[in-house]
């Protein structure tokens, strides 16, 4: 049996003002389990919470309960005073008589009525208390980014500068990412690779970073503070430590029909090959899918040529097992296919391109040198229609678009016209969009300029039908402010296509347990207030794998992410929450029902011996509950049938107390 | 009368007893009536050939059973499914309750169970019962021979058959059917359409007949808890002794719950009833709902798939439009 | 207001990070609602276990609630989404048995909704004393 304190608080006449707190007091006197009860002014004043302290000491208290305002206020400060009496802190419990009594109650009577029921309901509950002490568990103190590009680079380099060792895992020969493919930067107009280059250098020289290119996870264990990684390093067929990056081997690769997918098949690379100039770890990668050698056996012209004697051809997959205390999501983002999008003749003629191809059409390191060129006949285009919303704000086209808006399509199209006014002012530039949408600073100016100082043409409404005639696109769209249809011959039609996350993503989140929506962006633990972690403990996201986003977002959210997992990387030990779920194994019966509804993946599944009554022994499947990542929502408690699954804190005998002592 | 002739199933016994393929076998066995017939586990041929039954009233569902049976011994243990049972069987393999490995299932075909009850109440002093196509043959101590159409004698279960088709097994006695456009909730539409007094009326009657005997626990494939909550003291529910206490009262609805979206609708609780209470209409109507709310579901077609009841979407419907949607049915 | 009309039991399981805060917020407010409703606090709405429900109701509550955060904006992301499955399917039953479905609701109540968090209680209240004490479930498997 418990001994329990009451201790009624006036709250000045916050609550003796609609409470009788003495008769509150007095009441409770005779509650199982009370062998104490009285009142006072202020119970969290230090003289309150001395009384509770002496009142511990004196009547030897297993269990209080503190009659106040809503635990939501002062549950931790009543519970540090129960521990610095010695008193386990989860032996007390709060009755909100002040939140969801005085203040909503205005006759005594009733108020007092009600108030000696909550507390009669909180009795109960402490009455079945146990004592709980929160689980610890060692922090690794290395952090894993998976995703090379802007994002994974910034959290990567944050991190590192804070001292801990990070690992960066990206599935391409470099890390870069969509970033290294754009020419020039929205509202600034400065080039890409001058503001990007310096950092992916920054992180090949950073001795606390590792970059494991051309490799994938396919693996993760573990929970926040001990994930188990496994990495797929992909065979690259050149050893990365020996390769200098010279470049021979690919001006001597005799296969040279390979389509360069840096420059979207704009152009070719050979077998071997490395992506761009800048790229780190700067390493040729030989690719097995057109490699001769590795095909028929005949060749080995590089391995000739390669003065370093890097070339392997018998390198196979390698798989890293790595621990690390947090990882950071950063998969970021594709384009859509444009290959359902007929109407606007994407696969019928080279001319109608997406944003991104057009990106490499400008830059100085793209297929065309960075004059602008029809992919077609290589001819200047004079006329050029850019079509907005191509797969956003699809709502009516769902199985071939999204419906949400990709966010940074209006911004860059806006620098693209103004970009091809400024260069080319022959060249006539037409904008179809439904809206121009240009929060951030600096945005709405930068729309303003290419529409007021550089001419650009925007029209209100959407293209219909681009159709190719002869060396001309025939472009008709609506023009909704005019309310006429436009027909316009067009040399080079520009489509902003939606953008998606990377396909990697979704089997990703399967093994990180972490949530997506039904778009496969990867759902933060709360939309406002925990933006960059995802429900998963120790899992955080960086850039686009969360949601549409700019170079500056992305960069101010890598920035966060990494501050969270520097956060959580400086502990030596976490401790836990200890309102945790616990099984009864004696009673479950392994059906796997929980685990389907944890959504922290805390809950797995061991083969366990029990000796029987008859002295043989059963070997059974029961469920067990890693208590560092379970978060104690108690769903799993309700789906299992047997109630062997209980959520210590808030256990189905207490909340049935509760149930009983309101109703009684 | 069923399809398949009892020496298929007895040859097929003795067979996978002799080559070793397994050391017992699930079985019907005779009870002191023609329709009283047990399940038993027979180890072998001899009992087998002599006293193995095969007829109108093995309705057992032998699933169930595998939970113990297969933990007792590293053989396998032979069961002979009917396609209602095959749903019961997947779904508790979808719930690890046993190790499919240690099992030999032999699918068998069925014509539907007579219902033990509707005989019983048929006749007086029944000497034997046979049944001989479309008909079934009572033979009485005092009234002689009373003959009645077979589709009268089945129970609810039967008559609103799901499916004919196996959905596991590792061999088929006879042909295998198809799943079936059954007509299986239009008991609980009626009940949906009546006036919540007459449904209240109707299902006061129909529980307070209820002797808390436990029987249709028992023999529910989907009641497997190593300890129900029920019987368990520290659950704060259990208690047998009081009669107005919470077990008493909400039994039922809890039974129904713990069951739902797990509940392949093989009808042993009805069956096994001793007061009659058409339990399976708590059940139906969960699978109704689920099906109505959620998307088509039926528990143990497939192993290893998610029930509705432990999975969600963003749109799914609201508690309140649940209800009132019954109003406006 | 009517002298003798019928005071209800209410019994309101609310999840600790919305309806619970929603709850104090109408108390910060002063918004007033029947003493007749009390708050059991739960870490969620889906740690409310049916047999919860209908235990008050055995006991005499009658009425019962369930207030959570609103669908989206779980503190555990997913909760409230079984907590709507679970509930969608036990109240529907509970109509199927003949009991009154206005004894029974689940309302969404964000931390910032003080105001429709007494309003829901002042609606809900009203709605049982109407519909007077609660017969059924006791009486369910007792015929008289």
């Amino acid at each position: 049996m418990q001994r329990i304190g009451v201790f009624v608080c006036h709250c000045g006449t916050n609550i003796a003002g609609t409470v009788d707190v003495k008769a509150v007091a007095e009441a409770l006197k005779t509650e199982p389990g009370v062998v104490f009860s009285t009142d006072y002014q202020y119970m969290c004043s230090q003289a309150g919470q001395d009384i509770i302290k002496k009142a511990i000491a004196e009547y030897n208290l297993t269990g209080i309960v503190v009659c106040s305002c809503s635990p939501r206020m002062h549950e931790a400060t009543f519970r540090k005073t129960a521990a610095a009496a010695g008193l386990n802190p989860y032996m007390v419990e709060i009755a909100n008589i002040r939140e969801q009594c005085s203040w909503v109650h205005k006759e005594v009577p009733i108020g007092t009525e009600k108030a000696i029921i909550l507390a009669k309901a909180a009795v109960a509950k402490v009455n079945l208390n146990a004592p709980l002490t929160p689980g610890e568990s060692p922090v690794t103190k290395r952090a894993l980014v998976i995703g090379g590009g802007i994002a994974g680079i910034q959290t990567a380099l944050d991190i590192a500068d804070a001292g801990f060792p990070v690992d960066i895992v990206e599935t391409k020969p470099t890390i870069g990412g969509k970033m290294a493919q754009l020419d020039k930067t929205f509202p600034t107009l400065d080039c890409a690779a001058c503001i990007l280059t310096p950092k992916m250098v920054d992180v090949a020289q950073n001795d606390k970073i590792r970059v494991f290119s051309y490799s994938e996870v396919t693996e993760v264990g573990g929970f926040v503070g001990n994930f188990e990684v496994t990495i797929k390093r992909r065979a690259r067929y050149v050893k990365e430590d020996i390769c200098t990056g010279c470049g021979l081997c690919t001006e001597k690769c005799p296969q040279k029909k390979v389509p360069n997918e840096f420059n979207l098949g704009m152009d070719n690379r050979s077998a071997i090959y490395i992506p761009f100039a800048q790229a780190v770890p700067k390493v040729a990668t030989i690719d097995p899918n057109h490699c001769m050698k590795l095909k028929t056996g005949k060749c080995g012209v590089c391995s000739k040529v390669c003065t370093a004697g890097a070339i392997d051809y018998e390198a196979k997959d390698e798989f890293v097992k790595e621990k690390y205390g947090a990882i950071v999501v950063a998969t970021g983002f594709n384009p859509i296919s444009m290959e359902k999008f007929d109407e606007f003749a994407y696969s019928q003629s080279k001319d109608v391109i997406t944003s991104l191809e057009l990106e490499r059409l400008m830059n100085a390191a793209g297929p065309t040198g960075g004059t602008l060129l029809r992919p077609s006949d290589h001819e200047h285009p004079h006329t050029i229609v850019f079509v907005q919303c191509v797969g956003s704000r699809c709502e009516a086209c769902a199985e071939k678009g999204k419906e949400y808006c990709s966010k940074i399509c209006c911004m860059y199209t806006a620098k693209h016209a103004m970009l091809i006014r400024d260069k080319y002012p022959d060249t006539e530039v037409y904008v179809f969009y439904i809206d121009v949408r240009t929060p951030g600073k600096n945005f709405d100016e930068f729309y303003r300029r290419a529409v007021e100082e550089y001419g650009v043409h925007y029209i209100k409404g959407m293209v219909g039908k681009v159709s190719p005639e002869g060396n001309k696109l025939k472009v008709q769209g609506s023009d909704l402010i005019y309310g006429r249809q436009l027909h316009i011959d067009a040399d080079l039609v520009v489509l902003a296509a939606a953008i998606e996350p990377d396909k990697s993503a979704r089997p990703l989140a399967t093994m990180l347990t972490a949530s997506m929506d039904t778009n496969d962006f990867f759902t933060e633990a709360h939309p406002k207030l925990r933006p960059v972690e995802s429900p998963t403990a120790g899992v955080f996201l960086s850039g686009t794998c969360q949601g549409p986003k700019d170079i500056p977002e992305t960069v101010s959210q890598a920035g966060a992410a990494a501050s969270k997992v520097i956060g959580l990387l400086c502990k030596d030990k976490l401790t836990g929450n200890p309102c945790v779920a616990h099984s009864d194994e004696m009673m479950c019966n392994g059906c796997s029902t929980c685990e389907k509804v944890c959504p922290y993946g805390a809950i797995s599944y061991v083969d366990k011996e029990f000796r029987m009554p008859d002295r043989t022994t059963k070997v059974r499947r029961v469920a067990v509950v890693n208590e560092a990542v379970c978060q104690g929502c108690g769903a799993c408690t309700v789906a299992c049938m047997s109630g062997a699954m209980d959520l210590k804190g808030f256990m189905n005998k207490q909340i049935m107390a509760e149930v009983d002592a309101i109703c009684k | 009368m069923q399809e398949i002739k009892r020496e298929v199933l007895v040859n097929k016994a003795s067979e996978l007893l002799k080559n070793g393929t397994v050391d017992r076998v699930f079985g019907w066995k005779k009870g002191e009536f023609d329709y009283d017939i047990t399940p038993a586990l027979f180890t072998t041929a001899e009992d087998i050939e002599n006293e193995f039954v095969w007829g109108d009233f093995c309705g057992a569902n032998f699933s169930k059973y595998l939970i113990k049976e297969t933990g007792k011994s590293e053989n396998k243990v032979l069961v002979f499914l009917k396609p209602c049972d095959t749903y019961s069987f997947n779904q508790l393999l979808t719930e690890h309750r046993f190790d499919r490995e240690k099992v030999y299932a032999v699918g068998v075909p069925c014509n539907g169970m007579l219902d033990t009850g509707k005989i019983k109440s048929s006749a007086e002093g029944i000497s034997k019962v046979t049944d001989n196509g479309d008909k079934v043959v009572i033979e009485t101590l005092f009234d002689g021979e009373i003959t009645l159409d077979r589709n009268e004698l089945l129970p609810d279960r039967c008559l609103n058959c799901k499916s004919k088709k196996h959905v596991a097994y590792d061999e088929l006695l006879g042909e295998d059917g198809a799943v079936l456009d059954s007509n299986r909730f239009d008991e609980v539409e009626k009940l949906e359409k009546m006036t919540p007094d007459e449904r209240f009326a109707f299902w006061q009657n129909e529980l307070s007949r209820c002797i808390r005997c436990n029987a249709c626990r028992d023999v529910c494939p989907a009641c497997t808890c190593e300890k129900c909550v029920f019987d368990n003291p520290n659950s704060g529910v259990e208690n047998k002794a009081a009669t107005n206490e919470f077990e008493e009262k909400m039994f039922h609805i809890i039974r129904a719950f713990h069951v739902a979206g797990r509940c392949t609708d093989c009808g042993e609780c009805s069956r096994v009833c001793p007061q009659h209470i058409p339990l399976h209409l708590l059940n139906r109507k969960f699978i109704k709902d689920i099906d109505s709310f959620y998307g088509e579901y039926q528990a143990g077609a497939e192993v290893g798939s998610r029930a509705p009841i432990v999975n969600y979407t963003t749109e799914d419907i609201e508690p309140g439009d649940a209800v009132r949607r019954n109003e406006n049915a | 207001m009517q002298v003798n009309e019928y005071k209800p039991l209410i019994v309101a399981f609310c999840c600790n990070w919305c309806s619970y805060a929603g709850a104090d917020l109408a108390g910060n407010n002063r918004l007033n609602y029947p003493a007749d409703v009390k708050i059991i606090r739960v870490p969620c709405s889906c740690r409310v276990n049916p047999m919860f429900i209908l235990r008050a109701f055995q006991r005499g509550a009658d009425g019962v609630i369930l207030c959570g955060c609103h669908p989206g904006d779980c503190h555990y992301t997913s909760g409230n989404y079984y907590t709507r499955r679970r509930m969608a399917l036990l109240f529907s039953m509970l109509d199927y048995l003949g009991i009154e479905k206005e004894r029974t609701r689940v309302e969404w109540v964000s931390a910032a909704e003080g105001a429709k968090f007494a309003e829901t209680m002042n609606d809900f209240a009203k709605t049982v004393a109407a519909l007077g004490e609660n017969k059924r479930l006791e009486d369910l498997r007792c015929k008289k």
